[in-house]
């Protein structure tokens, strides 16, 4: 297999933004991608007549030409590509492709939706071809999309390794306790673990407070070289080490273990590139869409040992305070899901390694750790950034 | 009365003898005649070796639960005077995974590693739907 160890640190993370958050409805989903666009290239000190490669990411087919015109951008490289969930980081990856074969400098990377105040939510099955593997074979079955396959991987876990619901509960509890201290996050207050176990089952063994928000959105990241960005006025976030791995849609019928989904060899060959260990992460942002999701990815990632995340996540490990501080924004769980997380993670860790981060600010921030799936576990990618190159 | 009509099936020339077998109460895999691999759903080719030379080979319809939810909020509304209904992924014993509902039985009963085997819900003249129900105990 080919290295990229080479290209690490070549490009970095020059500015975020998120658009209005929560519920937005007097505005469209294109419309909170350019306002979040605006404020991510303000935040890097760069404007409009910069841009030359848009990564965009929406529910319409062709996001990065409806967003280059709306801006009135010319851009040279272009990337609609969607996995799910985690589209967005991959973009980072292929404006670091772009960008070192020259195709584009500055990178302006997108997202936006207004799921909430289109009612919309992709929990009871999405329209699809009857014809497709899918529509022949899964849909018939009345499954609920997403959350009926990761609670087929909760029921795995907790058979195999005696995992409980109030295990998954404490990583929902950590979540709502980082949203009261950001300001930005959707749903703040009280939320024990109790709450969680008594709200309604959907899918059992996960429970409505196990999934994630649905609100709306959107966000933005400029990404250029390494050497421009050590010309603008914020410190740059470099891109030190990035992996992907892709193998189905929604019918993953041969992923012999749904419990080793392939994170395993993303993460390994992102730290391998940025030439770090698990043990120099001090932030870790994991895409939460479900609270087994977690559970999953960070014994998946290595950050414990397979069917001891159990133990890992109780007694508030993963909470202000904690040993093993995750998802410091609120995450999906708390902060805001508009249809896609993958860019709210890459957002929150450069502002914690930038200090920008206040009350919930993790000390002498360096390392920063992004992991995320797309669909139903059918895609990963795991980022690593650092303030240093 | 809940007239909603369950999300049906259309078969493609690929995956129409599935089908028809489904409809005649037979469970049938595609068999590769080169290199013998069985693959789920039916394809156009032999994914491991290429070859287009598949033979049908009928299941004994016996498997276990590898993993499964119990839907406590209907995926359509034919489902909704259904809840709770149990969603699996079944193993076949000829190592072939398929997604399917766990009927007559209590979903509260249910187990990852209980033994089932298939029977088929007529759903039109021509669709006939898979799904497992337990074994008896032996």
């Amino acid at each position: 297999m080919t290295s990229s160890h080479h290209l690490s640190s070549s490009i970095a993370i020059a500015g975020v933004a998120e658009s209005d958050l929560g519920r937005v409805p007097d505005k469209t989903a294109l419309e909170l991608q350019a306002q979040a666009a605006q404020r991510a290239l303000v935040d890097a000190g760069l404007t409009l007549r910069d841009v030359d490669g848009v990564f965009a990411h929406t529910d319409d087919r062709f996001s990065s030409l409806q967003l280059s015109e709306y801006l009135g951008l010319k851009p040279r490289h272009v990337d609609s590509s969607n996995v799910g969930g985690m589209s967005n980081i991959m973009h980072v990856r292929h404006a670091m492709a772009a960008i070192n074969a020259g195709f584009c400098e500055v990178a302006l990377i997108t997202y936006g939706s207004t799921q909430l105040s289109d009612g919309s939510r992709n929990l009871t099955g999405l329209v699809e071809d009857p014809r497709s593997p899918r529509g022949q074979f899964i849909v018939p079955h009345g499954q609920l999309s997403p959350i009926g396959y990761y609670a087929m991987v909760a029921q795995l876990h907790m058979h195999r390794y005696g995992s409980t619901p109030a295990d998954l509960a404490e990583i929902a509890v950590a979540a709502r306790q980082w949203a009261n201290l950001n300001p930005k996050a959707y749903r703040r207050g009280d939320l024990t673990l109790d709450d969680v176990m008594a709200s309604p089952v959907v899918a059992a063994p996960l429970r409505g407070r196990d999934c994630c928000l649905v609100t709306d959105g959107g966000g933005a990241l400029i990404v250029t070289s390494a050497a421009r960005a050590r010309t603008l006025p914020k410190e740059p976030v470099y891109v030190k080490g990035i992996a992907e791995s892709f193998s189905h849609h929604y019918t993953p019928l041969d992923i012999d273990d749904w419990l080793d989904t392939h994170v395993a060899e993303t993460a390994n060959e992102a730290f391998a590139m940025a030439g770090v260990t698990r043990g120099d992460i001090d932030v870790v942002q994991i895409y939460d869409h479900f609270t087994i999701g977690v559970l999953q990815s960070l014994e998946e990632l290595g950050f414990c040992a397979r069917g001891e995340g159990k133990d890992f996540v109780k007694g508030g490990r993963l909470a202000p305070g904690g040993a093993f501080p995750i998802n410091t924004s609120g995450g999906g769980l708390s902060y805001g899901h508009p249809g896609m997380f993958g860019i709210f993670l890459v957002i929150e860790a450069v502002r914690q390694l930038r200090g920008e981060c206040g009350e919930r600010q993790i000390a002498n921030a360096q390392h920063a750790l992004c992991h995320a799936p797309g669909l139903v576990f059918s895609a990963n990618t795991t980022m690593i950034l650092g303030t240093a190159a | 009365m809940n007239t909603a009509i369950r999300p049906l099936p259309v078969p493609t020339q690929v995956t129409q003898p599935f089908w028809d077998a489904a409809a005649q109460g037979k469970l049938i895999f595609q068999r590769c005649g080169a290199c013998q691999q069985l693959q789920s759903p039916p394809r156009l080719f032999c994914r491991h070796c290429m070859a287009e030379d598949l033979q049908w080979y009928t299941s004994t319809g016996l498997g276990s639960i590898y993993t499964f939810t119990v839907n406590h909020r209907a995926a359509n509304p034919h489902m909704a005077d259904k809840v709770p209904y149990v969603v699996a992924v079944v193993q076949l014993d000829e190592g072939v995974r398929m997604m399917a509902n766990i009927v007559n039985v209590p979903p509260q009963a249910v187990r990852i590693g209980d033994r089932v085997r298939v029977r088929f819900l007529a759903l039109s003249d021509t669709i006939s739907l898979p799904q497992f129900e337990p074994l008896a105990p032996t």
